[in-house]
């Protein structure tokens, strides 16, 4: 994972939360769609969407640091994964 | 001045023909629901009124007057009769909150047949066992959501007609399945409302069980007299306020207080149809100067959570009036919205099964912070002995929450299993599966659940129905589904799970039964932890107890352990 640049990371996150998430194949959903604002996730969901994370990436995530807003576009989860693997 | 006025003056003589009376409606007429909240409220000088702003995914946003919902009930309707619906048959919706979700609802009911709301993030299995069990006939749904019923759609000889509101046209459809677009239909301005009496089933909600497969409530459309009342009384709803119901209908809050209470009221309300967040919610009430807001405790935390600077960035001094539904409402919730909102958040007690609110805090009446109020007017409310199942007698002591049967919206039965509606009265009391207490002044102090049943953030879950799920996990040898403490929804879900020979327990493991169980029964049956375990507490007889468990969750006393089996 350590080699993985930042768009690497955004193509990982997408096509997990196109598989996982999105029912309809002909969804559009890019980096910047929201997910929680727009119920594709909902919040018991984000738990699993945030196991994934610290599974693939090695990393912790506070649970006060999982909120709505930060899980809300792949670019913003990528970008608070971003702050753990520092 | 509020609706109810004194709660202490409309105890005396309080029957519940005042509902009757101001609906203009006597024993032996015709009772139908999805008249009384269109038709009637355009003949009585309304049609141009608006019912409904509505405000979606990315924004959009519509406006639908008294009339606009009484021509889209017709036309709905019209066409389900057109493909063979009839009275009593059985029609699941099967959508997000959009407006056809409400319209359908009330030309489902025009027509006599029954309406079937399911929560659109159930996922196929929770969908199956629910439409097998009400021989579900027909499905309206959305193109998003058309793989779960097609998934299934062929263990369903009864299931007709597939509705799809949203399919661009008819080519992309399979058999069964009809296109269908509101607006771009004619729409229907008479339709012979099929003359329902106030026994004809009018809503088949489900609800789950500790035990069994989920339970259909059926409730007739004479429970419009409860809830007509309710809704003017506890939400004080009035001719010029702005109502927000945060609910979905495919839970009974949304249908009961999300379309009946409100429209039959003539009251314009407002429907927001995304996930949540702080922002989008404050802002939400400033755009429409929502007055009156029912909500749920989870909602409420999770604006807890989000602090108190951000209300400062929005006007929300519109709001009058606020309640609160779901799971208990904790006191640290009733002072912060005092502190933040210049009003409390007033709790309300009641369940699928009683149709309307039972207990609850009135617009004028003292407030215990944390307390669950008192028994609606014309609703006898006590605590029994959990042994003798006979009122408690003096205050504080903790019993059974229980109801003397017979208010208008009581559930009529449980679908096709009277054995269990029977079981839900004894004494002549109905059990509500909670446990209370009661002061000396008449408020009910909330205890918890009397059974196993999870209530996470309002939705109530079934630990059998999880566990049945997990069994069919290759991987999974035996589980037991408790509820661990949440600070949010109060409660989530937990399993303890053993392995089959040759699974070894990973994250990786935990994620993919997760996923599972999500994808087959909801996110929100979906276990928030796996714990796996060598093996799981049972009894000697070999039933699991789960109450060992789940005391281990909750820092509880395990109690009586006599009967754990040894090693």
């Amino acid at each position: 994972m350590a080699t993985m640049n930042t768009e690497e990371m955004k193509e990982l996150v997408l096509n997990y939360v196109k598989k996982e998430y999105i029912d309809d194949d002909d969804t559009e959903i890019t980096n910047d769609t929201p997910l929680i604002s727009s119920g594709y996730v909902d919040s018991f969901s984000m738990v699993s969407l945030l196991v994934f994370l610290e599974n693939k990436f090695k990393i912790k995530i506070p649970s006060s640091k999982a909120t709505p807003e930060a899980f809300d576009t792949v670019n913003s989860i990528v970008a608070l994964v971003n702050q753990y693997l520092q | 001045m509020s609706n109810i006025g004194s709660y202490e003056e409309r105890l005396k003589n309080f029957d519940w023909s005042i509902a009757a009376k101001e609906l203009e409606y006597k024993d032996g007429d015709i009772i139908n629901i999805g008249w009384y909240c269109s038709d009637r409220i355009c003949r009585k000088g309304n049609a141009d009124k608006v019912a409904l702003y509505y405000k979606g995914f990315g924004g959009t946003e519509k406006k639908y007057t008294f009339n606009d919902v009484r021509l889209a009930g017709n036309t709905i309707g019209s066409l389900l009769k057109k493909t063979g619906v009839v009275n009593e048959d059985r029609v699941c919706l099967f959508m997000d909150r959009i407006p056809e979700l409400y319209f359908s609802f009330l030309g489902i009911l025009k027509i006599g047949a029954i309406v079937q709301p399911l929560f659109s993030a159930f996922g196929d299995e929770s969908l199956f066992v629910r439409l097998e069990n009400a021989q579900t006939r027909a499905i309206i749904t959305q193109k998003k959501h058309l793989p779960k019923v097609r998934k299934i759609q062929d263990k369903l000889p009864f299931l007709e007609f597939i509705i799809v509101i949203d399919a661009l046209d008819g080519k992309e459809l399979k058999a069964k399945e009809i296109a269908f677009n509101l607006e771009k239909a004619v729409p229907v301005e008479d339709l012979d409302v099929f003359p329902t009496k106030a026994e004809s089933p009018s809503v088949l909600h489900y609800t789950s069980g500790t035990t069994g497969q989920p339970k259909g409530v059926k409730h007739v459309h004479y429970s419009l007299i409860s809830q007509y009342l309710t809704t003017k009384w506890v939400l004080d709803l009035q001719e010029h306020d702005i109502y927000w119901c945060t609910a979905d209908p495919g839970w009974v809050t949304g249908t009961s207080y999300g379309i009946i209470g409100p429209w039959s009221l003539g009251i314009t309300q407002c429907v927001l149809d995304s996930g949540f967040s702080a922002q989008s919610w404050y802002q939400f009430i400033e755009q429409y100067r929502i007055t009156v807001w029912y909500s749920a405790p989870t909602a409420i935390r999770s604006l807890m959570k989000a602090g108190d600077e951000i209300i400062r960035n929005f006007d929300l001094s519109c709001l009058r009036h606020l309640a609160s539904v779901g799971e208990p409402l904790n006191s640290e919730a009733v002072i912060w919205s005092e502190k933040n909102f210049g009003m409390p958040f007033l709790d309300t007690f009641w369940q699928t099964e009683t149709g309307s609110i039972m207990i609850t805090n009135y617009p004028g009446m003292k407030v215990k912070p944390g307390s669950m109020g008192k028994p609606f007017p014309g609703i006898t409310g006590t605590v029994l002995d959990a042994k003798t199942f006979k009122p408690l007698q003096g205050s504080g002591k903790i019993g059974l929450i229980a109801f003397k049967p017979g208010w208008p919206s009581m559930m009529r039965t449980y679908w096709k299993n009277e054995e269990k509606y029977k079981e839900k009265f004894v004494n002549g009391w109905y059990l509500s599966g909670d446990r209370a207490s009661i002061d000396n002044e008449g408020y009910f102090w909330f205890i918890g659940r009397d059974d196993d049943v999870i209530n996470t953030g309002g939705h109530l879950v079934s630990p059998f129905e999880v566990e049945s799920a997990l069994l069919e996990y290759p991987a999974v040898g035996e589980s037991a589904v408790v509820a661990k403490p949440d600070e949010i929804n109060m409660e989530v879900v937990k399993a303890f799970v053993t392995l089959k020979p040759g699974f070894t327990p990973s994250k990786d493991l935990e994620l993919e039964i997760m996923n599972f169980i999500r994808k087959k029964l909801s996110s929100v049956a979906m276990p928030q932890e796996i714990e796996f375990v060598d093996k799981l507490p049972k009894t000697r007889s070999g039933k699991i107890m789960r109450r060992v468990l789940h005391a281990k969750e909750w820092g509880e006393e395990i109690g009586d352990i006599s009967s754990l089996e040894n090693d």
